[in-house]
């Protein structure tokens, strides 16, 4: 095969960052929703959680609520916590194994655009989840208020960011076998005994203080008091979640490597 | 006048005890190919890392188009197209998206349809990319660095795995990218396609720059001037046709049959040479005046004995 003179001549130039943006988050999207154990972790298991919790009664429903009110929220928070903590880690793990960031880092995207384009992705992910986990329990008979939806909505996204520093501060910096094991151990202790299944307030007493600081417990309750009770979340939750997400941001700036 | 497109002085680069990259100099000019030749394990990925801007030398100085690659990556990247050694996609991401995504970053991208094509990558477009085979991943990673029209490409170990076809489909992108005025850094350590491919070759060994120069350059290095190779049978008489050669010529066996002649080599060297089997009655298979490769000169700097 022969090339015309002038096929490559250079024409240097980064693309414009609002494409660059859009092309590379619906590409982690993508990707994301394809891979058979994203799907399970992101989206099966929270699915069978919610619809077996709500038939089979295994936790305590607080006095004036329905079961599905109460376990809706819980599983949500779990819905952010697989995606924006596990999921994400371990994606982030393998792709650095795989020069992916490696590759990406060559290439004129802006680093802001990096960080930004694997948030998007992240948040296509969980709206996607909110809208199928939220349609199944609608199903089961959800039904909670505007105004608790409103509520929710800027704390599933502080959750997501918090959850999601996290995430790239443990598969940032690790090989990617130790962020699998670590991920998704992390994850299972934080779904029986990190606020999530089981409400503080159910826990024995020095516990409960230290699951409440926890960002899988503080979502947890933020997500209970709006969807189940209609209120806007307390400040103990929102500062907890806001200071996992400073702390583990900043640590993450100056541990994540690409390869 | 504009400085070289990749300029090094002096680079180190040391992981822990192992020094990877000892004092290396090089120097690519605008719209040239060099070619990084060396062994495996020589150091050439890692000095291609250095000019890229993944890592940060020890000691040295690197320029890429007059800037430094680490501090000035920002202005660098969209001028300069890059093929990692392996990798460097996400393993579920389809081919046809990971180069529509590396082209997105480009301001004036060439065709990526068109460039799959050419590549003989349409067909696995839509494929996820751990199931394309080696050469296929190669060949999208190649497609990666040149999509986004750059000055300067770097391509470590292009060929690497690829079938005789591919490689000369990749040996015919080079030269195209060259007469289009685009500057190649690649590494091989395939004598041959330095040869084909390069206006200057940079040979390394353990680190260090061990020759450099064009390929007619350095294959004059070792020996002076051409050889004349002799096919014919086993055993003929050395002394006696050593006798009847010119002064200053010598002659060896290299193997049964297969005779190498050394010194002054001109027309009538071969005329004795011819003359002497027809008296002698030798049939003469192959005659012939031959230059030595770059192999020779490779095998003669980084030696010929098997590494561990």
């Amino acid at each position: 095969m022969t090339f015309p003179l002038g096929t490559f001549t250079p024409r240097p130039g980064a693309g414009r960052p609002a494409r660059m943006l859009a092309v590379h988050a619906r590409t982690e999207f993508l990707v994301t929703v394809r891979h058979p154990e994203q799907l399970l972790l992101t989206l099966l298991i929270p699915m069978a959680l919610l619809v077996g919790l709500t038939v089979i009664d295994l936790i305590d429903v607080p006095a004036g609520l329905r079961r599905v009110d109460t376990v809706t929220p819980r599983v949500l928070a779990l819905a952010v916590m697989s995606a924006a903590f596990t999921g994400q880690a371990i994606a982030l793990g393998f792709d650095r194994r795989y020069g992916v960031l490696k590759r990406l880092a060559a290439t004129a995207l802006p680093r802001w655009v990096l960080v930004c384009g694997r948030l998007a992705g992240l948040l296509g992910v969980v709206a996607a989840q909110l809208v199928l986990l939220g349609g199944a329990a609608a199903l089961l008979g959800w039904r909670p208020s505007a105004v608790g939806v409103a509520w929710a909505l800027p704390t599933i996204l502080l959750g997501t960011l918090a959850f999601g520093s996290l995430g790239v501060l443990l598969g940032g910096a690790l090989r990617a076998e130790i962020v699998l094991a670590l991920a998704n151990a992390l994850w299972f202790v934080l779904l029986l005994a990190g606020g999530i299944v089981l409400s503080p307030s159910q826990l024995p007493g020095g516990l409960a203080d230290v699951v409440r600081l926890l960002p899988s417990g503080a979502l947890a309750e933020a997500l209970h008091d709006s969807l189940a009770h209609g209120l806007a979340p307390g400040w103990g939750p929102v500062a907890v979640l806001a200071a996992w997400t400073v702390a583990a941001g900043a640590a993450a700036i100056r541990t994540v490597r690409l390869s | 006048m504009s400085p070289p497109a990749v300029e090094a002085r002096g680079l180190v680069k040391a992981y822990g005890a192992f020094t990877a990259v000892d004092g290396i100099d090089l120097v690519a000019h605008r719209g040239q190919v060099l070619a990084l030749l060396g062994p495996n394990g020589a150091g050439k990925t890692t000095t291609v890392e250095l000019c890229e801007g993944y890592r940060t030398p020890d000691a040295g100085t690197v320029r890429v188009l007059g800037l430094d690659p680490v501090r000035d990556g920002r202005l660098l990247r969209p001028r300069v197209g890059v093929m990692l050694q392996g990798g460097g996609a996400y393993p579920g991401v389809r081919a046809g998206e990971m180069l529509r995504l590396v082209a997105a970053c480009a301001a004036s991208p060439l065709d990526v349809n068109w460039l799959l094509d050419t590549l003989g990558l349409r067909a696995v477009d839509r494929l996820p990319y751990k199931r394309l085979s080696g050469g296929q991943q190669q060949r999208l990673a190649l497609a990666c660095a040149i999509v986004g029209r750059p000055e300067l490409v770097f391509l470590d170990e292009p060929t690497a795995g690829l079938d005789p076809q591919a490689r000369r489909l990749v040996w015919n992108l080079v030269s195209a990218l060259r007469a289009d005025g685009v500057t190649v850094l690649l590494t091989t350590h395939l004598m041959e396609e330095a040869e084909a491919l390069a206006d200057r070759v940079v040979i390394i060994d353990n680190g260090r720059v061990v020759a450099c120069g064009t390929p007619s350059e350095l294959t004059r290095t070792v020996v002076d001037g051409p050889q004349v190779r002799l096919l014919a049978s086993a055993g003929i008489d050395l002394p006696m046709l050593s006798a009847a050669l010119p002064e200053h010529c010598r002659i060896e066996q290299v193997r049964p049959g297969d005779y190498l002649i050394n010194g002054p080599v001109d027309p009538q060297v071969l005329a004795t040479v011819t003359a002497w089997c027809a008296e002698q009655g030798v049939l003469v298979e192959t005659l012939q005046v031959t230059r030595p490769s770059l192999e020779d000169v490779f095998l003669d700097l980084t030696g010929r004995e098997l590494r561990s």
